[in-house]
This record gives C-alpha cells, structure tokens and sequence, in this order.
C-alpha cells in the first residue's frame, strides 16, 4: 500500500477521486440554488437545513473542504511534478496541434476556481459564520432569499461570478469526462459517459450564472 | 526547394546548446526528413564544419530509433508516421522548420539532436517481460486458447515502438503510453497475467523513479505516437495497477 501513496497513478486517483466528489457536490448545490429562482420558500427551507442541521455542518461541510483542499493541493503538487519532467522547454511546442486548450490549461482554470472560491467563501461562509457564531444572532429561517439577492446586486460581483462559471465549465469539460480513465475505465460506456459530463460541463455553469444574472436583474425593491 | 532550418546544436551533454540557423537549397519532395538531414551534413562537412548529430537506424518506422521535434511536433506534422518515414513533400518551399531534440528531463541530450532514452529501456527491465524457459522446453503457441479480440489488443500493444514521442508530445513529458502499452501487451495474455501483479507495480515505480511527468489526458501521446498505441491502455495500466496494489 505504501507504492500506492507514493506513486504517480494514486495521485490521479486522488484527483479523480475528489474531483467527482465535488461534482455530486455541484449537483446539490445547484439543485438548492435554482430554488431560489423559482420558489424562494423552499430556499429557504433548503438553505436553513444546510446551515444548522448538525449532520450537514459538523460532518459533511468538513468533509467538502478536505475534498476541495485535497483537489487542489494535489493538482498543485502534480503541476510542479510536471514542470519538473520538461526542464528545458522547447524552442517551438504546438500543443494546439494535439490536444485541446482546455486539457492542457487546466491549471488555469483551476487557479481561477480556487479565486472565486475564496471570493465565495467570503460572500457566503463567512457571512454566515459570523451571523451564526461571531454575533450570535437568532434562527431567522427567511433570511437567506433576501440575503442571496442583495449579493448579487453589485455588477461587479455578478460578472466574477459568471466569468468563474464559464472556467468553471472548462475545468469540467475536461476533468469531469477523463476523471473515469483516471480511474482505469475505458470501455463501451466510455463514449457514453464522456456525452454525459460534457453535458453536464456546459448545463451546471450555464445555471449557476442564469441564477446570479437573474437576481442581478431581479433586485427585491424594498 | 529551398528550407530555412532553425537546428538545436549541442556539443554535449553538459555543454549549453542553442539554435543554429541554416539554409538548404535543392531539397526534393521525394526525400525523407532524414534524407534532407543527410544533405545538410554533406555540406557542412565539406565545408569542414561539424555534422548534424542525430539518431537513426532502419529508416522504414519500425525500429524508433529516430526522433526529433519538427515544428512543434515529434516526428513532424504527418500523423501515424515517423520521422524517417516523413517525406519533405509535407513542407513548401521557403518553410521555416525548426528540429530539436525530445525534450524531457528523463531523456538528457547527448548530443545535438540525440537524447538518452535508455530510461525506457529501464521501465522495459522492471517488468516487460514473461519469465518461461524458452531451451529446448518451447511451448507451441496455439497451446493456450486466447479469444481474437485479446489477441488484436495485445497485439496493438505490442506495436509501441519505445522511440519516446509520447513523452516528446506531452506536455507533462509523461511516459504512461508507453508504460502502458508493455504493461498491456503482457495484461492481455494468459502467459503474461502469472507475473501481472509484480509487472505493473514495478514498471510503474520504475517509470516514476525515471522522473517522467503524470498523465492529465489531453490525449495528445495518442495522436503522435507512430504506431497508434490506443488510450485505452493507460486505463487498462491504471486499472491494472489499482487492483495489483489492493490484492499487494
């Protein structure tokens, strides 16, 4: 077991591993914010849920940022790995030649995610551990609709949110659809699978910034 | 036709090297990329100055003896083919062709345009091979049923002529298709899957211990190498691997 930590392959495993892991989360959270487009009610029955039942906060939010930590430190360290194999770099490289941008940028639109992620993590968990925790305030379990509104309002924060949605479907593109060979599948459901998170790549980001452009251009008048 | 070459000349392995520009008139299209090469080195040395060192040997694409970085691409902008195998009716005249070596730290340049590529030879050692006694105890091969899609599978495998242009083409400078076409060339076969375990786990390790990059599937190995050689088998190898070091 030993090999296993050490070697290149389990490295994948691990990137494939919670990088899929953080594709169920993309389908809970997307599922829980479109909510707030089309019945604000039952987002605010969702969102209180996530926020105090003790399952979601003491085990499966730990649980999510290991995940995310994990991704990304590990694509850190495979990135550096990587430089390290081509010392000296070529004169002339036309990667465009065999494969494409989105495969071998991946770094980039990573980098680009993790951003927005500390972005959104200020916007969102911060706000609401301070709500909770820092000044104690009280159950309120319809504050989050308007809370979530009143974020988008800025421009700013909304185009942020939209251009890290579009990288965000880049990463998958690629990540999501060869997160499988990763794992040692190729076989007749392959084709089938790589349909499936491409679909999935161009449909969960394009929801994600309907979401923050529809609360833009839907402001509450108060 | 008449070719502007932008050549990587390196006196040795630690020597600095740089790009040499050179002008060749009256090249055919007729010609192999090798050929062309020749040429060049025919003037330079009857101008007295040093040749061109580049690696060779069968010249009809099945030893990958020979290398090179054409343009941006290992063996060049054709596809399935290698550079001995690369006609110079692929270019026009008046192109500018740049040719530098392999690039990966695992494939140190020995001179010029030759790099070291006993690494694989090394990955090759650790484990691409059955242990049977092959004296005077010769088993006939029709002994043991394999089924023909197998059969074709390994035997696709067993194509990878180890002359390193997945490693060239990948910007990782990863050698997972090449590790993993020997690994399935023998994963395939009753006679291989007795030594399955080990041969995987040490082929790897050897692999890593090489100093190769890790593989993100952009696919682009798949696309220069020569002979082919499928993504399926780095799957197969991943697949192989994670089930030798469970049962291990």
């Amino acid at each position: 077991m030993s090999g296993l930590i050490k070697s290149s392959l389990a490295r994948k495993y691990v990137m494939a591993l919670s990088g899929l892991f953080l594709v169920i989360f993309l389908i809970l959270h997307v599922t829980i914010n479109l909510a707030s487009v089309f019945s604000p009610d039952f987002f605010n029955e969702a969102s209180h849920f996530m926020g105090y039942n003790p399952l979601v906060q003491f085990l499966m939010q730990p649980i999510l940022i290991v995940g995310v930590i994990v991704h990304f430190v590990m694509g850190f360290v495979l990135e550096i790995q990587n430089k390290k194999a081509r010392s000296i770099s070529y004169v002339k490289y036309k990667g465009s030649a065999n494969a494409p941008w989105v495969s071998r940028n991946m770094i980039y639109s990573g980098l680009v995610i993790l951003a927005f992620l500390a972005l959104h993590f200020y916007d969102f968990w911060v706000h609401e551990i301070t709500y909770k925790y820092v000044e104690a305030n009280p159950e309120n379990t319809t504050r989050y609709y308007f809370e979530t509104v009143e974020k988008f309002a800025p421009f700013w924060r909304t185009v942020l949110y939209v251009v890290s949605f579009g990288l965000l479907g880049l990463h998958l593109w690629h990540g999501f659809a060869s997160s499988l060979q990763s794992m040692g599948a190729n076989n007749k459901y392959t084709i089938g699978f790589k349909k499936f998170a491409k679909i999935f790549a161009v449909v969960v980001p394009l929801a994600f910034a309907f979401i923050a452009l529809y609360h833009h251009f839907n402001p509450i008048i108060h | 036709m008449k070719l502007y070459l932008k050549i990587w000349r390196q006196k040795d392995a630690s020597s600095p090297g740089k790009i040499v520009d050179y002008t060749l008139d009256g090249v055919e299209g007729d010609m192999s990329f090798l050929e062309m090469l020749d040429i060049l080195n025919e003037e330079l040395v009857s101008k007295g100055e040093e040749p061109v060192e580049f690696d060779h040997d069968c010249r009809e694409g099945i030893c990958g003896t020979c290398s090179l970085q054409i343009n941006g691409e290992p063996h060049g902008p054709d596809r399935l083919v290698t550079t001995c195998q690369l006609h110079m009716r692929k270019f026009n005249d008046g192109d500018t062709i740049v040719i530098e070596p392999f690039r990966a730290t695992a494939f140190p340049v020995i001179k010029d345009l030759i790099v070291d590529r006993s690494a694989f030879e090394r990955i090759q050692q650790a484990g691409g091979y059955i242990s049977v006694n092959t004296s005077g105890n010769t088993v006939d091969a029709n002994s043991i049923p394999i089924n023909k899609h197998d059969a074709d599978e390994a035997m696709d495998a067993a194509t990878c002529i180890g002359c390193g242009a997945c490693v060239a083409a990948c910007k990782n400078a990863s050698a997972m298709l090449f590790t993993s076409a020997k690994v399935s060339q023998f994963a395939l076969l009753p006679q291989g899957r007795v030594e399955a375990v080990e041969r995987v786990q040490n082929m790897v390790r050897q692999m890593d211990l090489e100093g190769f990059g890790n593989c993100t599937n952009t696919g682009a190995c798949e696309v220069e190498c020569p002979k082919g050689i499928s993504l399926t088998n780095i799957a197969r190898m991943n697949r192989e691997y994670l089930s030798a070091t469970l049962k291990g």
